[in-house]
């Protein structure tokens, strides 16, 4: 396996002398596709889409031309299709790298996709914090509608749309498609019930609505450069196209790394791509697709099925990096965003951090992730602060039990599935926490050191 | 009920047993209508409220009949049963539907687990403070943790803190530590109401309910917040911390206010009522009622409750106070001031009484605006009531002009006057002071005090009797709280005045279903197969085919509408039981 990498939607991100501006993305070969998109019939884009298998970028890898294909045409409502720029996942940072520095290719690839699934308007849900994203994203769209890439019968097809930068206020829930979709309606972002409330059907002003990702909407302008089945030639059967990878955490080079997906094996990633762990250090653990990804423990050995029903058996360094390769080992490629932790990593600490985000995070709708995740984090801060129990583990695994799948949106996973795992595979170290807490407290020594939760 | 006669059935499967229930139903209702106190517990599901399905306790396991993909076959299992698809999760009753073939368990180990970790989640932030709450023994939350939650807590942690006692509005106070944040309260003031003050400020764990800046929980329908609250955190700053609910006693009555006659509950203990909450019917108020129509049972204890028979000021048997009536009375030259006050069965007993004594009957109109909803323009419980017993044929006036003329001119020497002080409706004390009058009411008024006879009144919380609303349904009220002592129910001393007259003998002891006997056989509109006691709860809806010409005041308001009534009563008089179903 080559390490090199396949930049794609990356191709320009950090290049010398590139700008942000129409005239540097136009002399690139920017609008290219756009031009040939708006000359392609509506449904055909959608087969490419399909054809190329492409899955969606924000975490769940739900394949976008299937999502495309459950639109509801007939009801006559105006369609509107939603780019989710509320990249909220600890340990993902690439759409923001899109953003800054190449929104114009963002801003074909949603019009493209707006086209094929003839939009009546097109929104761009930015995370309220990122203000100069947003800055950036209007001057942008400014220039695409002087240039007529957007706005009134689009470069002479007779199609119109424009898109709209709408900005979060900064809650990680809005990042959930239905309530990215209530909070654009002026309303808490407050999740859905599903059913009745599928976006595809009642979204946006219950309309039919369509959320992608951003790196969804890129790789839409790259599938109809190449077809469908030119895309679908990146990576192997089923995980098409490539990934970018936020590696951060204890490697020497921690940063954003696209390849072609299942190009790469996560030791690959870790030891070659990223220098390697800090010298003296061992691996410890790695969470391999955004916070609420299952973790996966450095000695562990991955046995099973693929779902094309070949066998495998893997140390944590042998894992392709690609989706379904990550799903049977346990856990997801989700967002994108791997976590590098090594040895001197308590993972007591680690986990009552990520619970800390996640109670801060909960919307507060419904009961089990409302009540369950902030008692999660009372019970990970307590143990942190000197008053840990042996039967803490099992009390908190016991709790995400009561949370996961009970919940109206995916949030309840995806704060219980961190508890689950680092339980489970973890619980010594829970265990011993309290013992060493009780030595401590015995011998008349502090129990605790200081800790900040960020 | 329309939509039921409407849609077609289907076959479901519930916990192993095939039910037949309405298309579309819901998991919820389909369960209920199961019966057998089979229940699926919900807190923030609402019979009459969107569905929110955020509490989280409803849950049920679902599963469809399997089918293969690709030739829409069914897969069969070796019996050559159809086998049955579950969904790996479970699902919410409120908002799943009920599909032909679909599969529900209510009480599987994965159903019962669920509940487990909600009720155990709800309670770890909730105060437990049930001895001093006065929800408790009406609480959801009380009662589902002891169903379903495990009786001990796991949480040693310290609980949320968050306000106590905030003022909602001026009859509605919050503590926000009990809230479940079901959002019931949100939902009806937004969608019933239609006045949209609530709403959650803060996240997560620290939500809370309140109302918008510079809005206040004032509406006059803000007190059924407080019934829907399936918890104790919104409270009826009236009830609060009063009494406690098992010791109260459940009384079916009917709201006087107007002529919605919104179905209601008296709660009361030893003789005193503690509060008025509405009682579920469909065809008339849902589930909802005024919190001005709560408030009238204040008037019981007022200062100007007439409690003694007189004569001429002097406190009387109600015996000589009956035959010094029927002595006047029988002079002749007699006008009847009824009021639409009054029950049926009294108002039956008033036309009697004109016309065994010649009397002209006037009505005073009660009228003020109306707000669409359950306040409906007509004032008066009964007026439909004064039709049916014939005791008028005409809509009422706002004024005794006509009266007034009759005095002065001498035509009118005695005057019977039921529940209205004549004073303000335009007969002036000098023209009072010309005839004798006989007053029947519940409290003092200027016409009371100029009576010659004062016959003490009971109001409708302390007797038996029926009115009829105002799309002609009958609808019974039943003694909650005895009266004033000495007085007697109006249908005894009318009795006593009305027999006389006819040289009969008074029954000593007049009960309701006798004076029904009588009823039923004269008054063309009841049909004879009717009694008090056999009146469903629900009412029974009259045939208003021969009313349908006068112009009711009433307008569109949430489940009468004058121009459907109208006709739905002119295509269907052959059947008014369905008429009254196709206008519910």
């Amino acid at each position: 396996m080559a390490l090199q990498e396949t930049r794609l939607i990356f191709k320009h991100i950090d290049e010398e002398g590139y700008t942000n501006d129409i005239d540097c993305y136009v002399k690139n070969g920017g609008y290219e596709q756009l031009k040939k998109a708006v000359t392609m019939k509506p449904e055909d884009i959608c087969a490419e889409v399909l054809t190329s298998g492409v899955r969606g970028r924000g975490g769940a890898g739900f394949p976008a031309g299937m999502k495309w294909k459950f639109l509801d045409r007939k009801s006559g409502k105006p369609i509107y299709l939603v780019c989710n720029a509320d990249e909220s996942e600890p340990g993902t940072f690439k759409d923001r790298q899109i953003i800054h520095q190449d929104p114009h290719q963002l801003i074909e690839g949603m019009m493209c996709a707006a086209f094929a699934i003839q939009a009546k308007l097109a929104f761009i849900y930015i995370r309220g914090e990122f203000f100069q994203g947003y800055k950036i994203l209007e001057r942008a769209i400014e220039e695409a509608r002087e240039k007529n890439f957007l706005g009134d019968n689009i470069l002479g097809s007779g199609y119109s749309c424009d898109i709209i930068v709408h900005r979060g206020a900064g809650a990680y829930i809005c990042g959930e498609e239905t309530g990215l979709i209530e909070s654009l309606e002026g309303f808490r972002a407050n999740p859905r019930i599903k059913p009745p409330y599928f976006p595809a059907a009642l979204g946006a002003y219950q309309c039919p609505t369509i959320v992608n990702n951003v790196e969804t909407l890129c790789d839409v302008k790259h599938i109809i450069e190449m077809g469908g089945e030119g895309f679908a030639k990146i990576g192997t059967p089923g995980n098409t196209g490539t990934r970018i990878w936020c590696v951060s955490g204890h490697v020497q080079k921690p940063g954003y790394y696209e390849f072609a997906c299942g190009d790469v094996t996560l030791g690959q990633l870790i030891n070659d791509v990223c220098g390697g762990l800090k010298p003296g250090r061992k691996l410890k653990a790695v969470i391999p697709g955004g916070s609420s990804a299952k973790i996966l423990r450095a000695d562990e050995r991955f046995t099973g099925k693929l779902k094309d029903g070949t066998e495998f058996d893997w140390g944590i360094e042998d894992i392709p990096m690609d989706f379904d390769s990550l799903a049977a080992v346990g856990s997801m490629s989700g967002s994108g965003g791997v976590i590098v932790m090594d040895d001197t990593t308590d993972m007591v600490e680690a986990l009552a951090n990520i619970n800390y985000f996640y109670a801060h995070e909960s919307c507060g709708q419904c009961t089990p992730c409302r009540e369950g995740v902030p008692w999660m984090r009372k019970v990970t801060q307590r143990m942190v602060d000197g008053e840990a129990r042996e039967e803490d583990a099992d009390l908190l695994k016991s709790i995400a039990d009561q949370i996961a799948g009970r919940t109206i949106c995916a949030f309840g996973e995806a704060a219980s599935w961190p508890v689950q795992s680092f339980i489970a595979k973890f619980k010594d170290e829970f265990v011993e926490k309290a013992k060493e807490q009780a030595a401590r407290r015995k011998e008349g020594e502090e129990v605790a050191k200081e800790t900040t939760l960020i | 009920m329309n939509i039921q006669s409407i849609v077609e059935n289907i076959t479901i499967n519930i916990d192993g047993q095939d039910v037949e229930v309405p298309k579309g139903i819901n998991i919820i209702e389909a369960v209920k209508m199961v019966g057998k106190g089979k229940e699926v517990p919900h807190y923030c599901y609402h019979p009459k409220l969107s569905v929110a399905g955020n509490c989280r306790m409803c849950m049920v396991e679902m599963g469809m009949p399997m089918r293969d993909r690709a030739t829409g076959e069914a897969i069969l299992d070796e019996n050559g049963v159809q086998k049955i698809g579950w969904m790996p999760k479970p699902t919410i009753g409120c908002a799943t539907n009920a599909s032909p073939g679909m599969h529900i368990r209510t009480n599987s180990e994965m159903v019962k687990e669920s509940r487990n970790g909600v009720t155990e989640f709800l309670l770890i932030n909730h105060p437990l403070d049930c001895p001093i709450c006065d929800q408790a023994g009406e609480c959801r939350l009380q009662e589902f943790s002891a169903e379903h939650g495990r009786g001990y807590s796991r949480f040693i942690e310290k609980k949320n803190v968050k306000p106590k006692r905030t003022t909602l509005g001026p009859r509605v106070t919050l503590d926000d530590e009990r809230c479940i944040l079901c959002s019931r309260c949100i939902r009806f003031s937004k969608e019933v109401a239609g006045d949209d003050v609530l709403g959650f400020v803060d996240r997560g764990t620290y939500s809370t309910l309140t109302c918008f800046p510079g809005k206040d929980l004032s509406h006059n329908y803000s007190l059924n917040t407080v019934d829907i609250c399936p918890v104790g955190a919104l409270t009826s700053t009236d009830f609060r911390f009063k009494m406690r609910v098992w010791f109260l006693k459940r009384t079916d009555s009917i709201c006087t206010e107007s002529s919605v006659g919104a179905n209601t509950e008296i709660w009361s203990r030893e003789g005193k009522i503690y509060r008025i909450t509405p009682r579920r019917n469909d065809a008339v108020n849902d589930t909802w009622m005024t919190d001005s129509g709560r408030a009238l049972y204040k008037a019981i204890e007022s200062d100007d409750r007439l409690v003694q028979y007189t004569i001429e000021g002097v406190h009387k048997s109600p015996e000589e106070v009956a035959n010094a009536a029927v002595e006047l009375l029988q002079l002749g030259d007699v006008a009847l001031v009824g009021s639409a006050h009054s029950s049926l069965e009294e108002q039956f007993f008033y036309k009697t009484i004109a016309e065994r004594c010649g009397a002209k009957v006037s009505l005073v109109s009660h009228y003020g605006e109306g707000d669409g909803l359950l306040l409906s323009e007509d004032r008066s419980p009964n007026l439909r009531g004064a039709l049916v017993t014939g005791l008028i044929d005409q809509l009422p006036e706002a004024k005794l002009d006509a009266l007034a003329h009759d005095i002065n001119s001498g035509a009118v020497k005695t005057v019977l006057a039921v529940n209205e002080d004549l004073t303000q409706l335009g007969i002036d004390s000098e023209t009072l002071a010309k005839v004798k009058v006989i007053y029947v009411g519940t409290h003092a008024n200027k016409t009371s005090q100029v009576a010659h006879l004062v016959i003490p009144s009971l109001m409708v919380f302390e007797k038996d009797g029926s009115f009829i609303n105002q799309s002609f349904r009958l609808q019974r009220f039943k003694t909650a709280v005895p009266g004033p002592r000495g007085v007697k129910s109006d249908i005894t001393i009318l009795e006593k005045i009305a027999a006389p007259l006819a040289q009969e003998k008074a029954a000593p002891a007049l009960a309701i279903d006798e004076l029904w006997l009588r009823m039923v056989k004269t008054l063309a509109s009841l049909p004879e197969s009717l009694s008090w006691r056999s009146l469903p709860d629900e009412g029974v809806v009259l045939d208003a085919k021969a009313f349908l010409d006068l112009s009711f005041v009433e307008t569109k308001n949430l489940k009468y509408d004058p121009v459907a009534f109208k006709e739905a009563h002119t295509a269907s008089a052959q059947a008014p039981a369905a008429a009254a179903q196709e206008e519910a």
